[in-house]
């Protein structure tokens, strides 16, 4: 079954979506980082979305509940690299992704969850 | 591809009444799997680059291509969505027609508000995409079935 993956880092994993995602591809990965969260005791999540061209409601929701899944769980999500095409198309959609700590590119994410836990 | 169709019923929209003189080509997708959604939103990113889009008004076509289609999928049972190429004599543009014969939306203004859902979504999908879009007209009839016509113009 088509997945993404997910890497482990120390205590933090990190997701590159590199594919167009359909529906549920997206809810799929949802799953599987709340499940490795729990699994690997991770305190961190990195969402690389650099190559996506489009964010949706649908992908933008899948997002939010996995920060929101994740800070119950006692992990920090911060989604790192968005286009700006894709910023201003998510505006105007009406997404805010509230409660979601953004990064301009993996490094300044990186720094932005070590700050936190290490 | 002519205007009858297989299996969606098509209903008359004033934005579809003015464009049909503007049509230059018309391509027709199904629309029943999250892979045909995938498959679309591919399509009109090749169209928008084709007719020159700039970025930003591309990711918005093809995002509220996704929401529609997404919908026409969810409330509608599935469907099929037109591409049509449109020249107006002074520029180029790109019209997608999604049809389904599905429930049919009750009111339509309702439906556009942000927030409002009857699938447990955000309610944005709808109402947004008509802020990314030039043109956006809706025509539905419960119990028959629903039209969305959305244009976006080079600029």
């Amino acid at each position: 079954m088509e997945r993404i993956p997910i890497l482990r880092m120390g205590d933090l994993l990190l997701v590159t979506i590199q594919v167009d995602m359909h529906d549920r591809l997206a809810m799929q990965l949802q799953d599987d980082l709340t499940e490795r969260i729990v699994a690997d005791g991770a305190k961190g999540v990195l969402i690389d979305i650099s190559a996506l061209d489009l964010v949706d409601s649908f992908i933008g929701r899948m997002i939010s509940n996995t920060a929101a899944m994740a800070r119950v769980l006692d992990a920090s999500t911060v989604v790192v690299g968005m286009q700006p095409a894709v910023a201003i198309t998510l505006v105007e959609l009406g997404l805010t992704l509230h409660g979601v700590k953004t990064a301009l590119n993996v490094e300044k994410g990186m720094s932005l969850l070590g700050k936190r836990y290490r | 591809m002519s205007d009858a169709h297989t299996d969606a019923v098509l209903f008359e929209t004033t934005l579809l009444d003015s464009h049909r003189q503007q049509r230059t080509a018309r391509a027709t997708l199904r629309l029943r799997s999250d892979e045909d959604v995938v498959g679309l939103r591919k399509q009109v990113r090749e169209r928008a680059v084709a007719i020159a889009l700039s970025l930003v008004d591309q990711t918005k076509l093809v995002t509220a291509a996704s929401e529609l289609a997404r919908n026409t999928i969810k409330y509608g049972g599935g469907g099929e969505v037109h591409l049509d190429a449109l020249d107006d004599g002074m520029r180029k543009g790109i019209g997608l027609l999604f049809v389904d014969a599905g429930q049919g939306i009750p009111d339509i203004d309702m439906a556009l508000r942000d927030g409002y859902t009857t699938g447990g979504g955000l309610g944005l999908g709808f109402g947004g995409s008509k802020r990314l879009v030039d043109e956006f007209d809706v025509d539905s009839r419960p119990g028959e079935g629903t039209a969305v016509m959305i244009v976006k113009w080079k600029r």
